[in-house]
């Protein structure tokens, strides 16, 4: 017996693998952005001291921390069509990828900003800053400085996980890797191909959080310390 | 803003910040026991005492960072007391300088200065710019403008959050142990700029154990012992204490 391994049948779709990791990036920029809103405004809302917003942001973040992503997927999935609402694959895969990385999101900002020193916070203060003043020049931006790495993580295992979404047939890159390899019966080498393809596309993720690192955080990009 | 709370018009010569018989706890801990004194325009006022004396906690009581349990305080004709008073508005006539300086390590010097004056008082950027030029020549930081605090030796980075402070144009300073993180050199140089303001007619009220400090810039000393004001009077005080607590304290202070 021998390996033989065939891929030219796999890179003559090379159109269609492009298309699906395309749609793959354009489900994870949308999931990144909302997510990242959600995220601080769920960090916020933990930090309120105000009880019920606190259990409120606390229930969803268990919620989606402790159930599949596939579930939610599908709960939003049936959800949405009980109620009669009609939407696109793509825009069902968007809001489950959303709300799930809102939630890891919400975490890891309501570490970055708890650790804000008191004493930055009572600085603020005696300069007569109001409290969204505060959060907005002395606990965002430094609060996310701090969980960067952390957040490219997320965002980046999100992108990964977005291929979960080839089960309610968003056309994303998986999707088409499974479609492919049915009309190609070269299993393998189409699930080497979409392997590699992944790879690239965390790689072009985590240049491209790079790259916006150096705009959010001057001063890093101005004394060479790294994130 | 409260604007049905109108500071009354305060009279020329009544004094920028009073503490009339203020009472604070800490839980069952009773941090100040009928504290009273009170600052005129102009004038540099020294809390001394041992950890734990109260001397931080009033100064922190004076800029609202805790709220008293009794007693009446006025800074700048405002009762800091009343629950209504509008913090926002205190806190700009009122600039606060704490032992671990608080810059903000993510903006530079300059950013550090023009925040509060652009977001609070609404100073057109440019214009922030240029007190925030002004202020570091008076701390003798002008060239450290671009940097970034952790660029700072720690007496830099005092000066330029006094300079920070000075940005808002405070009617009244509160420092509370500004030198304690230093070493003796860089103590020194924190001083300097707090004399100079005070040279200046700064109405100050410093919390500090430099002992040979106090006794060159206060007008007035303040000595507090278990939450209570023990003894207060002029400089001299700190050379002929007339009560064995204060005489033990400045022995062992020197």
């Amino acid at each position: 017996m021998g390996l033989v391994l065939d891929f030219s049948v796999v890179l003559d779709r090379w159109q269609a693998l492009l298309d699906g990791a395309t749609l793959t990036l354009q489900l994870a920029f949308i999931a990144v952005v909302c997510g990242a809103a959600i995220g601080v405004f769920g960090a916020i809302g933990r930090r309120s001291g105000n009880a019920l917003v606190e259990r409120l942001w606390g229930a969803y973040v268990e919620a989606i921390r402790n159930t599949p992503l596939l579930v939610q997927i599908f709960l939003v999935y049936f959800g949405l069509s009980s109620l009669g609402l009609q939407f696109s694959a793509f825009t069902v895969a968007a809001v489950a990828l959303t709300i799930n990385v809102g939630a890891y999101t919400t975490e890891i900002m309501r570490a970055g900003f708890d650790s804000i020193h008191k004493g930055q916070i009572e600085a603020a203060e005696g300069l007569g800053l109001s409290k969204a003043q505060i959060y907005w020049h002395v606990i965002i931006w430094p609060g996310i400085e701090r969980v960067y790495p952390a957040l490219t993580s997320q965002f980046v295992l999100l992108m990964l996980a977005s291929s979960v979404t080839s089960q309610i047939s968003a056309e994303e890159l998986t999707a088409v890797a499974n479609y492919i390899q049915s009309e190609t019966y070269r299993s393998f080498e189409t699930y080497i191909v979409v392997a590699l393809i992944y790879v690239a596309l965390s790689f072009i993720m985590r240049f491209g959080f790079w790259l916006l690192g150096l705009a959010l955080f001057p001063r890093r990009r101005r004394l060479g310390t790294p994130l | 803003m409260n604007a049905h709370v109108i500071p009354p018009a305060a009279p020329p010569n009544a004094p920028v910040v009073a503490l009339r018989d203020v009472h604070k706890s800490f839980g069952a801990l009773k941090v100040l026991d009928g504290v009273s004194f009170a600052v005129g325009r102009g004038e540099v006022i020294v809390l001394i005492g041992r950890s734990g004396s109260g001397k931080s906690t009033a100064l922190r009581c004076i800029d609202r960072f805790e709220t008293i349990d009794g007693g009446e305080i006025e800074v700048c004709g405002r009762r800091v007391d009343d629950a209504r008073l509008d913090v926002r508005a205190l806190r700009q006539d009122v600039g606060i300088v704490f032992q671990s300086y608080n810059l903000f390590p993510h903006l530079t010097i300059e950013e550090n200065i023009t925040l509060a004056p652009h977001a609070v008082k609404k100073v057109p950027k440019a214009e922030a710019r240029a007190l925030a030029a002004k202020v570091l020549a008076q701390v003798g930081l002008e060239e450290k403008l671009h940097a970034y605090p952790e660029q700072l030796s720690g007496g830099q980075q005092q000066r330029a959050a006094i300079a920070r402070s000075l940005a808002m144009q405070p009617k009244v300073m509160l420092f509370d142990e500004v030198t304690s993180a230093l070493d003796p050199e860089l103590t020194g140089e924190v001083l300097k700029v707090i004399e100079a303001l005070a040279a200046d007619g700064m109405t100050m009220v410093l919390v500090t154990h430099e002992m040979s400090f106090a006794r060159g810039i206060a007008d007035q000393v303040v000595f507090m012992h278990k939450g209570k004001v023990h003894e207060a009077g002029p400089a001299g005080i700190l050379s002929s204490p007339s009560t064995p607590e204060l005489a033990q304290f400045v022995g062992t202070g020197l």
